[in-house]
């Protein structure tokens, strides 16, 4: 049914429909409407036969979402950024025990300095984790993203984020196709668990494994990713036959067919990228963009297939591996290893900073010409910046570096006029 | 600030708004940046919160290149008190600019209103959305620089973001 | 706690099963249909006051949740040594998350049950005090504060044990812990530290909270199961032993867990909704020195010389808990 939607609601309504059994989440931005939504719909009676807690912190949501899953129902939760991180140890304890737990990632900054505005940042701390990550480039995948995560997540026992750029689609209002509760029904099996507390079948679960048997146990993880690299693609089909659009899958090529140049980006960038793409094609420019929606796992062949023909790639990214570069880069850097192209990083809209169609644009025009450095910090105020490691030099007691910076970008105040 | 793209296709950029066709002002206490109107298309339409005249906002000669019955003032805050309650100039200034550029309709205006609004409060903003949609095509008739504002002269400073 | 017309006073032999008792005041552990959910074969110590307790305190709560059980267990030392991979103790439906979330692993058990409609389904979590006072603080509120459907056992032997001896919130003052060693001039743990988590979850005004000894056993499987069928928040505080850290015996376990009752120092009693409902009496009182002196944590209190002003510090939190909870002279029940 169409809606004209905020991108939270729309998520909120679609897992409602997947029929979760417990639902606990901790409030951060910009998660909250999502879970606010849920709430809404659980305490009214629409979503029945579902728990939801008001946990006390990220750790406690996780926590209690790893005790519902293993107890075999099927759970979920979201979170972002801080949060992310503070529910870390339960994160690396839900891969591990395999439990098929769902959570959105309203993707936001980390802190310090303190920033509720989009990027990578919290999905990529955790991207060695074992967790599934999936990444929407519209609010309409969003949704649909979450329906083929239960699936996947139930099939292979392995625990899938589903990552939403925060702000820009979770508080974006859009005219989404939310899905009616018998399509999801029909398409949706019931949770079947591999493991399960149950007492009239008692198991222990948890269990101490030494030097003996751990790399066996991870290497079993690493092999339900690459499972996994088959079963989206084909999850992706499914979902295509039964709702007649397309979402998910590995990663999505737009325009490379005889491209010189490939941009590579994860989530919603790429609309921006996609507009960019065709403005320069009119130029006569040979140019394309993929997208990639699986991140991890990474679909290392996929992507080398989709980028075989390029002569240059240019990776934007909003994530930054400090004092090296690139993370979506040192992946597809991965991919091509051994390979002619020319892999340019660029660092872009960190904290919320915005990536405009014109600034990709030049960005474009300079990486078609070889005129790139190898990593790039994208419109980055070069004055700010020599500004404050100049007051560094000058004196050791410089203050806290992000209070001095915004002095220098003091605006006027309003007047009242 | 916040931005908003009406289109007939998909819309896929994520930008922010850098060159806008329309200009809604919520709090002109902002107009003392003097930046706001960077970007702003050479046809583009300005519509400011105020119950002040452009020449008292001091903004006419400035915005004298735009076409006329582009730029328009709206005492949006005091129609919001009246008909609602609150100071919140939101659905009242949506009514201004359906009538101001004809993007929409006042009939979907009004819906779009009491769907995210249920019962009293969608009827109170659609009244007030409504006032808004008659005076600004009233005014349309009239040159743009005559003051249009209504019985209350009080200046409501609000923290409201404009675009 | 139970009363039978025969007066049955115990010593040196600690028996609990009881023949002569009446077959429905017998212990669990004396029944040999018990679930024996704590198996044999699990590595602890010589002497372990957890082990003796978790024992007796799951088979209860599988009794009366009449097999109906599923145990959420913190990082510690009842988890390491329960379950050395590949073998398992367990015998009942166990899981194991991390060291500080085994409250809101079960709140996540328990609302995963009632979601599925198994309401005869009873989930306890375990812990002991550094998983449950400390590291497990926020997510143990949490479940309190929310009135989840749990029942918390927390098994104290006031150290961290399994990783070598350190400080917990639980820590004794006095006491030494590798990370308060008995040097300097004032050796061991400090004073005025520590919390009390019994009377923390008092605070949350949850249905029941009570306290319990190895040293009472069959008043430990009696709390345990009370507390089984009760809906909502439970805690239950045991004190535990532990021969290795604590420098003890460990054929004293059960006559040093009784000191620290009879002393006052670790009093017996009950709670309900933040209210105290009960509390056991101390039959003979005796000096906090006495159990002091069995253990080689507060041996600096003793040689090279005594040290009066802090012994009688310790007393006076013994006589201070006597006063408090009606040791001596409270109801009798």
């Amino acid at each position: 049914m169409w809606k004209q939607i905020e991108g939270s609601r729309a998520i909120a309504e679609t897992v409602a429909m997947c029929r979760p059994q417990v639902i606990c989440a901790y409030p951060i931005t910009p998660q909250t409407h999502i879970v606010e939504g849920l709430g809404e719909l659980v305490k009214s009676g629409e979503l029945a036969g579902c728990e939801f807690l008001n946990v006390e912190s990220e750790f406690g949501a996780l926590s209690v979402a790893i005790g519902a899953s293993a107890a075999g129902a099927r759970t979920y939760t979201a979170t972002a950024s801080q949060g992310l991180l503070f529910m870390a140890e339960a994160v690396y304890n839900a891969s591990g025990l395999g439990l098929p737990i769902v959570m959105t990632i309203g993707n936001r900054a980390i802190g310090a300095p303190i920033n509720i505005w989009n990027d990578h940042s919290d999905s990529m701390s955790m991207r060695d984790s074992g967790w599934i990550q999936l990444f929407a480039e519209t609010n309409q995948e969003a949704a649909d993203l979450h329906i083929q995560a239960f699936r996947l997540a139930e099939e292979l026992s392995c625990p899938v984020m589903v990552c939403v750029d925060g702000f820009i689609l979770t508080h974006a209002y859009d005219r989404i196709d939310v899905p009616l509760q018998h399509q999801v029904d029909a398409w949706l099996p019931r949770f079947e668990p591999r493991q399960v507390l149950d007492p009239d079948a008692p198991v222990s679960i948890g269990a101490m494994v030494g030097p003996d048997a751990f790399m066996e146990v991870r290497y079993l993880e690493h092999h339900k990713q690459l499972r996994a690299l088959e079963r989206i693609p084909e999850i992706s089909g499914e979902f295509y036959e039964a709702f007649g659009r397309e979402s998910g899958g590995l990663l999505r090529p737009y325009r490379v067919e005889d491209a010189d140049t490939v941009v590579v980006a994860l989530g919603s960038v790429n609309g921006t990228i996609q507009e960019a793409v065709d403005e320069l094609r009119q130029e006569g420019i040979a140019i394309g963009s993929v997208s990639i929606c699986s991140f991890r796992p990474f679909p290392l062949e996929a992507v080398t297939r989709v980028l075989a023909d390029a002569r240059r790639v240019v990776v934007v990214e909003k994530s930054l591996a400090v004092g090296l570069g690139g993370m979506l880069a040192t992946d597809i850097q991965m991919a091509l290893s051994g390979r002619r192209q020319k892999v340019y990083t660029v660092i872009a809209g960190l904290g919320g900073r915005a990536i405009t169609k014109a600034s990709l644009m030049k960005l474009f025009h300079r990486a078609k010409s070889d005129a790139l450095e190898s990593v790039t910090f994208l419109d980055l105020n070069w004055d700010v910046i020599n500004r404050q490691l100049a007051r560094e030099t000058a004196t050791r007691r410089s203050g806290p570096a992000a209070e001095s910076i915004l002095k220098d970008l003091a605006t006027l105040p309003a007047k009242i006029v | 600030m916040a931005f908003c793209r009406i289109s007939d296709h998909p819309i896929r950029s994520r930008e922010p708004v850098a060159k806008p066709d329309a200009l809604i002002i919520q709090d002109p206490t902002l107009l003392n940046q003097g930046s706001l109107f960077e970007g702003l298309q050479p046809q583009g339409y300005v519509l400011i919160n105020s119950t002040r005249s452009l020449d008292e906002l001091g903004v006419a000669a400035y915005l004298k290149r735009l076409p006329e019955d582009h730029v328009l003032t709206l005492p949006a805050t005091e129609l919001a008190v009246h008909h609602v309650g609150r100071p919140l100039p939101n659905s009242t200034l949506l009514g201004g600019f359906a009538a101001m550029t004809g993007e929409l309709r006042l009939t979907s205006v009004l819906e779009a209103i009491r769907q995210k609004f249920p019962g009293k409060i969608g009827e109170a903003n659609a009244a007030a959305a409504q006032a808004a949609y008659e005076l600004i095509s009233q005014s349309i008739a009239r040159p743009p620089l005559d003051n249009l504002s209504r019985a209350t002269t009080r200046e409501e400073k609000t923290h409201v973001e404009a675009d | 706690m139970p009363f039978e017309h025969i007066k049955f006073y115990q010593t040196g032999t600690f028996t609990v099963g009881n023949r002569l008792l009446d077959v429905s005041n017998r212990a669990v552990q004396s029944d040999v249909r018990r679930s024996n959910a704590l198996n044999c074969g699990h590595r602890a110590c010589q002497g372990c006051g957890e082990a003796l307790g978790a024992r007796y305190a799951v088979d209860a709560a599988v009794r009366a949740a009449d097999g109906n059980l599923v145990a959420v267990n913190a990082t510690g030392c009842l988890e390491v040594f329960s379950t050395p991979y590949p073998e398992t103790s367990w015998q009942v439906a166990w899981m194991h998350s991390l060291f500080g979330n085994a409250a809101a692993v079960a709140a996540g058990v328990a609302a995963a049950m009632k979601a599925q409609g198994r309401n005869e389904v009873r989930v306890i979590a375990q812990g002991g005090d550094g998983g449950t006072a400390d590291i497990g603080m926020g997510c143990l509120s949490g479940m309190f504060e929310r009135n989840d459907d749990v029942l918390y056992i927390c098994y104290d032997n006031e150290a961290y044990m399994n990783t070598g001896v350190q400080r917990s919130g639980t820590t004794p003052p006095a006491a030494r812990t590798a990370t308060t060693p008995p040097v300097g001039s004032k050796p061991g743990n400090v004073f005025g530290q520590g919390k009390s988590v019994p009377l923390i979850a008092m605070a949350h005004m949850i249905p029941y909270v009570a306290t319990a000894s190895v040293a009472n056993l069959h008043d430990l499987e009696f709390k345990v199961e009370k507390a089984i069928p009760i809906r909502g928040a439970r805690y239950i505080h045991v004190h535990v032993p532990c021969p290795l850290g604590w420098g003890s015996e460990p054929h004293d376990t059960i006559k040093v867990a009784r000191l620290a009752v009879e002393s006052g120092l670790f009093p017996l009693f009950e709670a309900e909704f933040g209210e105290i409902t009960g509390r056991s009496l101390i039959r003979r009182k005796q000096p906090a020195e006495e159990y002091l002196k069995l253990q080689k944590r507060f041996a600096h209190l003793f040689r090279p010389k005594r040290d009066e002003e802090r012994l009688a510090t310790i007393q006076a939190i013994a006589d201070r808990n006597i006063q408090r909870f009606g040791l001596l002279n409270g109801e009798v029940r």
